[in-house]
């Protein structure tokens, strides 16, 4: 039978009630007193629901903020977890940021062959200007090199028993740095080899490499940090709302026998989970603010000793969404997952 | 209102709580039900709540057939019930006025009935003065009249009380009595479960007697 059938069913055994009597001022008050809930239209239901919601949300957290001392305490257990991946993760994000500013450094030396004059180098050199892949180029003669040798290398009198210049002419070359840099500075390497007129074109590309390497492996690790740490706070909002649910086991037997379905015992435990989790978040970046304030000094020393422009960059806004976001579900999750456990234990005996 | 045709309950241990229970309320009707303890006064009122299921037979409620109700609707079944307890259950982290308004909340009504509804139930049971207070500070006697005010206050056709003056006076009781009278005279359907033989036998209702699992006094 439908919940329709059954509330028309009803409706018509109510015709059949005799005739009320006890027409005293107390029982005309109480039979006029508003909708019977069989006369609950389904808009203002849907509207009771909302409703519902709103005031359940309000009143778990009100019951949270009547036992600060113990909110906080789960609340700064969940930051801190919470705080620890995001943190690796905006060191990462800054440590990505450096590399991609050596990256923009990166050059590649194109060794002419000792049989090319200077007019032909520079001719090449003109020609290497235009390539698609190319920011700027830079010419040496052998001259230049030969000049530039003796300043810096200290080995300066020693030449002066060589008959002829041993250095070849050299061009430098920039390469664009806009997409995929990596790649296409490999390509554009194996390009130059092939000119006739190049001995050699090295490109050390290797610690860059190398340091890829390294924050993707970070990445991963922060990953794998970042779940352990989520499934802790799963674990802790879970233990949390248990205990919850243990200390309300008397009311969640009268709701049921008065006709309160799972969803609406479930609904406070639910919206508690989530404002445990929402205050983790709104914790932990508390926490992290406060790192990156105090780091931000020692930082920008170092990074004035090199001569960098680096800054230090925080979470931004959607990041920010997102931690929140991320903790509510994890808090609701850690809730739903303790409330179908223990629920269902509780029913009236 | 109330069937119960050839019911059986064997709980697993293999006791039998109830055995072959035939018996028929109709709609505004009221009744006492007794028994001494363990002759299953409980356990017959669990099989109306579906606190429980019968292992035989069939009970039918407001032409319901309780044996066809699945978990999922049992929530709303319960709702067309007025439940009062022995020991009446009362939330004491909230206003008498919320505690009355429970079942309400649950079905989802509006906040404006809420409000006529509860205060009229209160008025009803003579507490209006004490909505705000919390119920703790009520005696024992009006904490179970605000009970009795929350199992009215969704005007069910069926009140079911499971020994609702077990823990007051004589006097408290036969007014927590006249209380249920008073609904049944409006056309609601009064089952009332109790042991307190002199005072329902001083009241002029059909009386349902249970021992040892069966029906042996079916008042008429």
């Amino acid at each position: 039978m439908t919940v329709a059938e059954m509330l028309f069913k009803k409706n018509k055994d109510r015709r059949k009630v005799p005739p009320q009597k006890l027409p005293t001022h107390l029982e005309r008050r109480f039979n006029e007193g508003g909708a019977t809930q069989k006369e609950i239209s389904l808009t203002d239901r849907f509207r009771g629901y909302l409703n519902n919601h709103r005031e359940v949300a309000l009143l778990s957290l009100k019951r949270l903020l009547d036992t600060p001392l113990s909110s906080a305490m789960t609340w700064a257990v969940i930051a801190i977890a919470l705080a620890l991946p995001v943190g690796l993760f905006l060191f990462l994000q800054n440590a990505e940021q450096l590399s991609v500013g050596w990256e923009r450094a990166v050059q590649i030396s194109v060794y002419l062959k000792g049989d090319i004059t200077d007019e032909q180098g520079r001719q090449l050199s003109e020609k290497l200007k235009q390539h698609q892949s190319v920011m700027k180029i830079k010419y040496i003669a052998s001259d230049q090199a030969l000049d530039e040798f003796r300043e810096l290398s200290g080995f300066g009198d020693a030449l002066q028993y060589l008959n002829e210049n041993p250095l070849p002419a050299v061009i430098v070359v920039f390469p664009k740095t806009e997409s995929n840099a990596l790649l296409s500075t490999k390509s554009l390497v194996s390009e130059l080899e092939m000119m006739p007129e190049v001995d050699q074109a090295k490109l050390d590309l290797q610690w860059v490499e190398r340091l890829l390497g390294i924050m993707m492996l970070g990445q991963q690790a922060a990953f794998m940090i970042g779940l352990l740490l989520s499934l802790a706070v799963l674990l802790v909002i879970g233990n949390t709302i248990r205990l919850a649910i243990e200390a309300r086991r008397a009311e969640i037997v009268v709701i049921k026998l008065v006709g309160g379905t799972n969803a609406f015992v479930r609904r406070p435990f639910l919206y508690t989970g989530v404002w445990f989790g929402v205050g983790g978040g709104v914790l932990a970046w508390v926490l992290i603010s406060l790192v990156m304030y105090w780091l931000h000094k020692p930082v920008a020393e170092v990074v004035a000793a090199y001569g960098s422009s680096f800054q230090l960059t925080g979470l931004g806004v959607i990041q920010t969404l997102a931690l929140l976001g991320i903790s509510a579900i994890l808090g609701w999750l850690g809730a739903w997952v303790a409330v179908g456990r223990h629920l269902s234990d509780i029913e009236p005996r | 209102m109330i069937i119960f045709d050839n019911v059986s309950k064997r709980y697993e241990s293999g006791y039998d709580a109830l055995n072959q229970v035939n018996f028929t309320m109709s709609a505004g009707e009221m009744a006492f039900l007794t028994g001494h303890s363990g002759a299953g006064k409980s356990t017959l009122l669990k099989l109306l709540l579906l606190m429980d299921r019968c292992t035989r037979g069939q009970v039918m409620v407001g032409g319901q057939n309780l044996n066809r109700i699945r978990r999922r609707q049992i929530p709303y079944y319960r709702r067309k019930i007025g439940l009062v307890f022995q020991d009446h259950q009362l939330l004491f982290d909230r206003s008498v006025f919320d505690n009355v308004a429970l079942p309400m909340v649950i079905a989802g009504a509006q906040k404006r009935d809420i409000g006529r509804r509860v205060r009229a139930a209160l008025d009803k049971v003579g507490l209006l003065s004490k909505e705000k207070l919390n119920p703790m500070a009520l005696s024992g006697g009006e904490q179970q009249r605000v009970g009795i005010a929350r199992a009215v206050v969704n005007k069910p056709d069926l009140i079911l009380a499971d020994e609702p003056t077990g823990n007051l006076d004589p006097k408290l009781s036969a007014e927590i009595m006249r209380l249920f009278e008073q609904f049944n005279q409006v056309g609601v359907t009064v089952l009332v479960a109790t042991h307190d033989l002199s005072l329902i036998a001083r009241l002029n209702h059909r009386i349902l007697t249970l021992q040892k699992g069966r029906l042996i006094n079916d008042g008429r």
